[in-house]
């Protein structure tokens, strides 16, 4: 028996090496190891680590399924979901199961010729773009030997000037995310590529005498050229096979209502620079995912200045409380339903037709205001809205006069503008037909995220498409029924190209090697054409060098990737006219007793692709500050009604399909409406994403996608906790008292009263310490921020939590207000629940004067630093929490467990060199990125010696909140010098302190919200 | 007679001792609950009991120290929660037996000599348990020496403007000067002890702890000149601790925290509560070792009045307090009366002016205020509302301060539960030991009130 035992474990030493560790439980028996061994040398895997999985021991094969030894994924403690971040290292050393591998010696050799430009310490900036729905959003990245570490606007591009939005912002962590698929995969296996070649081989050999009849290739949105020729030529290859596009949040309506208007799909693009009166048909426009939203929010907060020029105005008639909403001066609750209605009533009341009541009243005056902004206003409507509300918006900014002044039309973006959901459809019949033998689904996940009445996944278990191939960055719902996946690189790990959302080019460049040995898009369908060796930079490059007329490619190509976009490919305006307005002849007024369900896209996971991105689910949405969950929104009114509180759960049926999840009352919501988002409940996204929420997409048909009626809700009596990260939404307190932490007036009364927001001051001399004189010094930091310019995008939260390394706490800690987030993003409501105002207000740290939170700590670890920094020496810090009890603003923020993953290696390569990365037990907050300001100081002072002059550091010093945001809300620098930017905020009229009257002398300061509201609507 | 039958009068009349002891009596009487009286199967019960929640509390703290302080309820915005709220209930409840047997020896309240032997081993036992409260809660509970000023390699100081650091202070000075006072206090005891053990390693241990003490006059002289100097520097302790652990919530700028009115309010809740523990030590003790002529009914309504007048005190500070909040027009301290008052905490708070202010109104009654039952019950209702009263102050303070986007709750974990029930059980453990080998009562103290002690000149 010791016999036996040693004489295995002698085998596998000469089989492997020497590194399997021959301890490993259940012993072999060697001559039906070797017959398996025999069985599985036609079969097998071509690489193995092990004899176990050569012979596909299914005790082995259970383990790579498991991934983690039995028990590691059966965590459920409330510690553990947190610490998902904490097992995640242990994907890469256990997935091979192996266990004790020799490390190899390897000869580290410095470098011989330092590269160019590479200086240890100093970061590198790329121009890339991120794609979401197919639309670039142009990026630079920041890259640290070669890491990229955080994603910031491309300042140049048109469609940034410098922001971004959080989708961007939170792709970094996408890419280093351990749960991506890091192999092949086949039928649970790991395998090479090469055995997935020579799988595909003959199927599309095969297909080549049928001229592709069998192929189907299902891609979600694309924009990029270079992969949309591809594919176009592989479709010259295969002239049989056919090209299907689909993704839950689709565009479809967006073009068929412009297919209605002008017989064509076209893109349409709007100026909101020029725009004085905004009406909004349930168009969140200023919120992330619209195309051009960075752009756009840009130009609206523009226009919501009162001290430059005239302010805008914005009407939302909405259905679901958005972002937009909020930032309205006048804002109409009303059913997804009814809003055709108001459209068409908005077109005749702009022919002179008067109406009657709250909303006659809303819309006629809204009209009014239309008519007297001829040529400078913009009607726009939601991509859910059926393509009637479309036309009708295309016919009245025609009858504007606004087409080719705020509202242009282009060609799509979209390089396949199909309608997606029948594209689906399509697929969907030709598979039950029979007609399918290989199914490439090139990104997307439709088993998950498919209209449920076209029974998607259903239909690929069938197996009636007889080869599926599954193309992704994760293994999913939709991997899981194919016989193949095949791992997918990053847009951050890829070559690749994409348009904006006026149609420039971005190249995307890659900013690391391929984590994980995947294959960008553009190499894998080249791979499907025979070119199974081109690498993405010579097929993208060699894309453009055909395109590109002239001989100087070689500087085009440069100055492409060095700018991050193509000159000249931007598109044109077309000069198109609007048919003339037909109401349309399906518009029938919505059952006034039906209850309406509307399905929207989330905020923060979008329709579930970014479900295993912990930044995105901490990010609190906007309007509820709900994370890590969908909820059932409904109204006030209704949740009165029907006897809802918020966290019932409640049943929703619609046509016979039932989903349950926790109610939460909206305030704004409208009544007899419900609103749920997409991308909860997944099966299958990763350990941050699987199992949150509910599936909101067993209630989508492919024939009410976005607005359904009839809608039954029932409440089941159970509660689920969700978790708000805002103890309050309003700034009345229950005792009945206002406090005005948002200060906000009329733009008349503004007018009349500048200094409306400012407090008598306290006077200085109140302590009996000597107050130090900032004044003295050569820098004095400080920052104003704009609450009329913020749209609460949630964009500076990402910025910062990617800037500063901040950690993710999970759902658990979340609901017990342990959230990590440096800067937050309170939203308020104000007056009637069911059609409030509302306000957002971004508090990072004060960096008070008078810091209460200085005086009592009893080590010091938080002090003033000379230049008037709120400090905060984690190395000194002992955690007693004092300076965040006594901090009035609760910036602060505590590790009470060790939230911080220390142990996964990509994390580690993600984190910003130049920030702590905090562990148990120690107070963190806001530092006005320090880093940042010490870098600036560094480049001023070897300025200074060089120049042999003094060179002070300016406004391009930015705080990554201030840098990221899209609407230059966020000012920061030095108040000591008058000139610079934040002084000159902080010297306007509307520029006060937020509980000033604490004699905190925040350094932070805020300019008061100042609306524009229609004075036939005020009174 | 029972007692509670007893006419006022002689109640009024009742001597510190009962009559018809003697020197040798009253020795004998004390000495023999430690020497030879043998152990009953109730106290292995109750020290088993109280042993197994200090175990408890030992693996709280394990588990604390393994992962951290997030185990507990507090949050963001409620930092501070059990630890804090236990720290100053102990602390409280530490300064009845300084009171007793400093404030009141200066005082010449010859009563007190019966109670202040153990009333200070409360003291010592009360203040060990809350010491654990402020090592423990910080975030790096190993660096917590990092408040104590020490020389070091850093050439850091902690920072001496924070409460935090006075605490530090107060709390070690307190308890060095309890345990002296407490240890000096014991000396001529032990020399008794040892004098009438009959085991040679009892008589051995006995004779080491009694400082070789003989009981010549030259060391009586000593005695009293260091018993009184020790008296007099305890006495400001009394005063300056609970002043300086209110400071850590006065100083605070968080409404309900931010008052003037503090630090006396602290001192008479310590003394407060202090009592209320007394009491509930005191009238089981003397039924179970029939110490009933030691402590005798006297002592319990003094104890009992000392309670009525610092209660007062505290009701007296919660009306400024509500009176400030409306008086000072300022929004935030008004709120917090508002929010006390019918916030998601009212009901606790509304327990805690029960239990502090109007339950013990009923002292005013004598029969009440003689009958042992009735004043166990008080006290320990008395005991509640002081724990009560400091939850109130640091967790519903903190719960809604000046940003409504930032209020939150506090719930706390078991972990917190079992970490003050463990302290609990600590105390008393320590309590069931000290009665089983110290003496409770001070005899030599107990010597001098009996009428053969009188000097005649």
């Amino acid at each position: 028996m010791a016999n036996d035992e040693k004489n295995n474990g002698e085998l596998i030493q000469i089989a492997k090496g020497g590194d399997v560790c021959p301890s490993k439980k259940g012993k072999l028996d060697l001559n039906a190891v070797r017959a398996e061994i025999d069985k599985a040398a036609t079969t097998g895997p071509e690489y193995w680590r092990s004899l176990e999985e050569l012979a596909g021991n299914p005790e082995f094969q259970a383990a790579l399924k498991r991934e983690f030894p039995k028990g590691a994924s059966e965590w459920v403690d409330t510690v553990s979901r947190r610490g998902f971040l904490k097992v995640m290292g242990a994907s890469l050393g256990l997935a091979g199961m192996t266990g004790c591998v020799k490390l190899p010696n390897e000869v580290i050799v410095p470098y011989v010729r330092q590269p160019e430009n590479v200086i240890p310490g100093r970061a590198m900036y790329y121009a890339t773009a991120h794609t979401l729905n197919g639309y670039a959003n142009p990026i630079l990245v920041e890259s640290h030997l070669g890491r990229p570490t955080k994603v910031e606007g491309n300042d140049k591009h048109y469609a940034s000037l410098g922001g971004t939005d959080i989708f961007a912002q939170a792709s970094i962590l996408t890419m280093y995310d351990p749960d991506r698929s890091q192999s092949v995969v086949s039928l649970g296996d790991q395998r090479s590529y090469a055995a997935f070649l020579s799988a595909i081989r003959g199927p599309l050999s095969a297909q080549k005498a049928l001229q592709g009849a069998g192929i189907r290739i299902l891609t979600t949105t694309i924009s990029s050229p270079t992969l949309a020729d591809q594919i176009r030529n592989l479709l010259k290859v295969y002239p049989q096979a056919k090209w299907h596009v689909y993704e839950p949040v689709n565009r479809d309506n967006v073009l068929e209502g412009a297919k209605m208007a002008f017989g064509q799909p076209v893109e349409t693009r709007y100026d909101f620079s020029k725009a004085d009166v905004v009406v909004s048909l349930d168009a969140d426009f200023l919120y992330a995912g619209w195309p051009g939203n960075v752009r756009y929010i840009r130009d609206f907060a523009l226009r919501r200045d009162p001290d430059i020029g005239q302010m805008n105005r914005l009407y939302a008639i909405e259905s679901t409380p958005s972002a937009t909403g909020a930032k309205a001066d006048h804002r109409l609750p009303v059913p997804a339903s009814k809003i055709q209605s108001i459209a068409a009533e908005l077109a005749n009341a702009s022919g002179g037709n008067s109406q009657t009541g709250e909303e006659g009243k809303f819309v006629a005056s809204a009209a009014r205001d239309l008519q007297q902004h001829r040529g400078s206003s913009i009607v726009i409507v939601g991509e859910h809205q059926p393509p009637a509300v479309h036309a009708l918006a295309h016919t009245l900014n025609a009858s504007l006069g606004n087409i080719g002044k705020t509202v242009f039309y282009t060609d799509p973006v979209d390089a396949n503008p199909v309608n997606q959901i029948e594209s689906l459809k399509e697929l969907v019949n030709d598979i039950q037909g029979g007609k399918v033998d290989l199914l490439i689904i090139l990104g997307g996940n439709p088993a998950y995220d498919a209209p449920a009445d076209l029974h998607f996944a259903d239909t690929l278990k069938n197996g009636k498409a007889q080869l599926r191939v599954h193309y992704g960055l994760y293994e999913d719902e939709t991997s899981e029924l194919c016989q193949w996946h095949v791992n997918a690189t990053h847009e951050l790990e890829s070559w690749g190209d994409a348009r904006a959302f006026d149609g420039t080019v971005s190249i995307i460049q890659p900013l690391i090697a391929p984590l994980y040995n995947a294959k960008s898009p553009v190499e894998f369908v080249a791979m499907l054409s025979g070119q199974g060796d081109a690498t993405g930079y010579e097929l993208v490059r060699a894309y453009w060098q055909k395109q590109h007329v002239g001989a100087d490619f070689e500087q085009f190509w440069r100055k492409s990737l060095h700018d991050g976009w193509i000159d000249g490919t931007t598109f044109q305006p077309k000069a198109l006219s609007a048919k003339a307005a037909t109401t349309p002849s399906d518009l029938k007024p919505a059952d006034a007793n039906a209850m309406e369900l509307n399905i929207r896209r989330d905020p923060t996971v979008w329709d579930g692709q970014f479900s295993n991105n912990g930044w995105l689910q901490e990010l609190p949405k906007p309007m509820s500050k709900l994370t890590w969950d969908n909820a059932v929104q409904v109204g006030p009114k209704m949740a009165g009604r029907l006897h809802l509180a918020s966290k019932d759960v409640v049943e929703l049926e619609l046509n016979g399909k039932k989903i349950q999840g926790a109610v939460w009352i909206q305030a704004g919501h409208p009544d007899n409406s419900i609103t749920v988002t997409l991308g909860y409940g997944r099966k299958r996204a990763g350990r941050v994403g699987t199992g949150q929420g509910y599936d909101a997409y067993q209630l989508r048909t492919s024939t009410a996608p976005w607005i359904a009626s009839g809608v039954q809700i029932r409440k089941t009596g159970e509660i689920y906790e969700l978790a708000s990260t805002q103890g309050m939404q309003s700034m009345d307190t229950p005792d009945g008292e206002h406090r005005p932490l948002v200060r906000e007036t009329s733009l008349d009364d503004y007018k009349k009263e500048p200094g409306f927001a400012k407090e008598e001051e306290v006077p200085q001399g109140l302590t009996l310490y000597p107050r130090y004189e900032y004044e003295k010094e050569q820098y004095a930091w400080g920052m104003a921020i704009d609450l009329n310019r913020c749209t609460g995008c949630n964009n500076c939260i990402l910025a910062c939590q990617s800037e500063n390394n901040i950690a993710v706490v999970g759902k658990e800690q979340t609901l017990l207000g342990r959230h990590m987030h440096w800067l937050r993003v309170d939203a308020y409501y104000q007056g009637d629940r069911d059609n409030p105002k509302a306000f957002f207000q971004p508090v990072p740290c004060m960096h008070c004067e008078n810091a209460p939170c200085e005086v009592v700590c009893p080590v010091g670890a938080t002090s003033h630093s000379s230049e008037g920094l709120n400090d905060m020496i984690y190395n000194r810090c002992v955690g007693t929490r004092y300076c965040s009890n006594n901090c009035p603003y609760k910036v602060r923020r505590f590790n009470f467990l060790l939230f911080q993953d220390w142990d996964t290696a990509q994390l580690k390569m993600m984190r910003n060199p130049d920030v702590s990365v905090r562990s148990r037990g120690v107070m963190e907050k806001c530092t006005y990125c320090v880093q940042r300001i010490n870098e600036h100081r560094i480049d001023a002072e070897t300025a200074s010696v060089r120049e042999g002059k003094e060179i002070a550091i300016g406004d391009e010093l930015q705080t990554a909140c201030a840098q990221s945001c899209p609407a230059e809300a966020i000012i920061f620098g030095n108040i000591n010098n008058p000139n610079s930017k934040v002084s000159q905020w902080k010297a306007k009229a509307r520029n006060y302190s937020l509980l000033g009257e604490l004699n905190t002398r925040p350094r932070t300061t805020y300019l008061a919200e100042v609306r524009n509201p229609n004075p036939e609507l005020e009174s | 007679m029972p007692e509670q039958y007893k006419s006022t009068t002689e109640i009024q009349r009742t001597p510190v001792i009962a009559p018809g002891h003697t020197f040798g009596t009253v020795t004998e009487k004390i000495s023999a609950i430690v020497l030879t009286r043998p152990a009953s199967n109730g106290w292995f019960i109750g020290f088993g009991i109280c042993f197994m929640l200090t175990m408890m509390m030992l693996f709280a703290i394990g588990y604390l120290f393994v992962k951290g302080i997030g185990i507990w309820g507090v949050t963001i915005p409620i930092g501070w929660g059990f630890a804090i709220v236990n720290f100053v209930w102990w602390i409280g409840i530490g300064h009845a037996g300084t009171l007793i047997s400093a404030i009141l020896l200066l005082l010449r309240q010859s009563w007190r000599n019966s109670i202040n032997r153990f009333a200070e081993a409360m003291t010592l036992f009360a203040v060990a348990a809350a010491g654990i409260f402020p090592a423990i809660h910080v975030g790096r509970p190993w660096l917590a020496y990092w408040l104590f000023p020490y020389p070091n390699t850093m050439r850091v100081w902690p920072q001496f403007r924070s409460p935090l650091m006075w605490d530090v202070f107060a709390v070690s000075t307190y308890a060095t000067i309890s345990a002296l006072f407490w240890f000096a206090g014991l000396i001529p005891d032990f020399a008794t002890l040892r004098d009438r053990s009959e085991k040679r390693w009892v008589k051995m241990v006995y004779g080491m702890l009694s400082f070789g003490w003989r009981g010549s006059a030259r060391h009586w002289h000593r005695y009293e000149t260091m018993y009184l100097l020790l008296a007099g520097l305890a006495t400001p302790l009394v005063l300056s601790v609970h002043t300086v652990v209110s400071f850590d919530f006065a100083i605070g700028i968080v409404p309900g925290w931010h008052t003037t009115i503090f630090p006396p309010y602290f001192v008479a809740g310590a003394i407060y509560s202090g009592f209320a523990m007394v009491l509930m030590l005191a009238i089981p003790i003397r039924k179970i070792y029939g110490l009933e002529d030691f402590i005798t009914l006297r002592h319990l309504q003094n104890s009992a009045k000392v309670m009525l007048a610092t209660g007062l005190i505290v009701a007296y500070g919660y009306g400024i307090e509500a009176f400030m909040g409306w008086y000072s027009g300022d929004r935030y301290d008004a709120f917090t009366l508002w929010n006390r008052l019918h916030g998601p905490y009212a009901p606790w708070y509304l327990s805690l002016l029960a239990c502090n202010i109007f339950i013990p109104q009923v002292l005013w009654i004598r029969r009440l205020r003689t009958s042992p039952l009735a004043l166990f019950f008080i006290s320990g209702v008395i005991l509640i509302g002081m724990w009560l009263e400091r939850f109130i102050i640091v967790v519903v303070s903190l719960s809604r301060d000046f940003l409504n986007s930032s209020w939150g709750m506090y719930y706390p974990t078991r972990w917190d539960w079992m970490t003050y029930i463990g302290t609990i059980g600590m105390f008393l453990a320590a309590m069931f030991l000290f009665l089983r080998f110290l003496p409770a009562i001070s005899i030599f103290e107990m010597r001098t009130l009996l009428p053969e002690a009188e000097v005649k000149e």
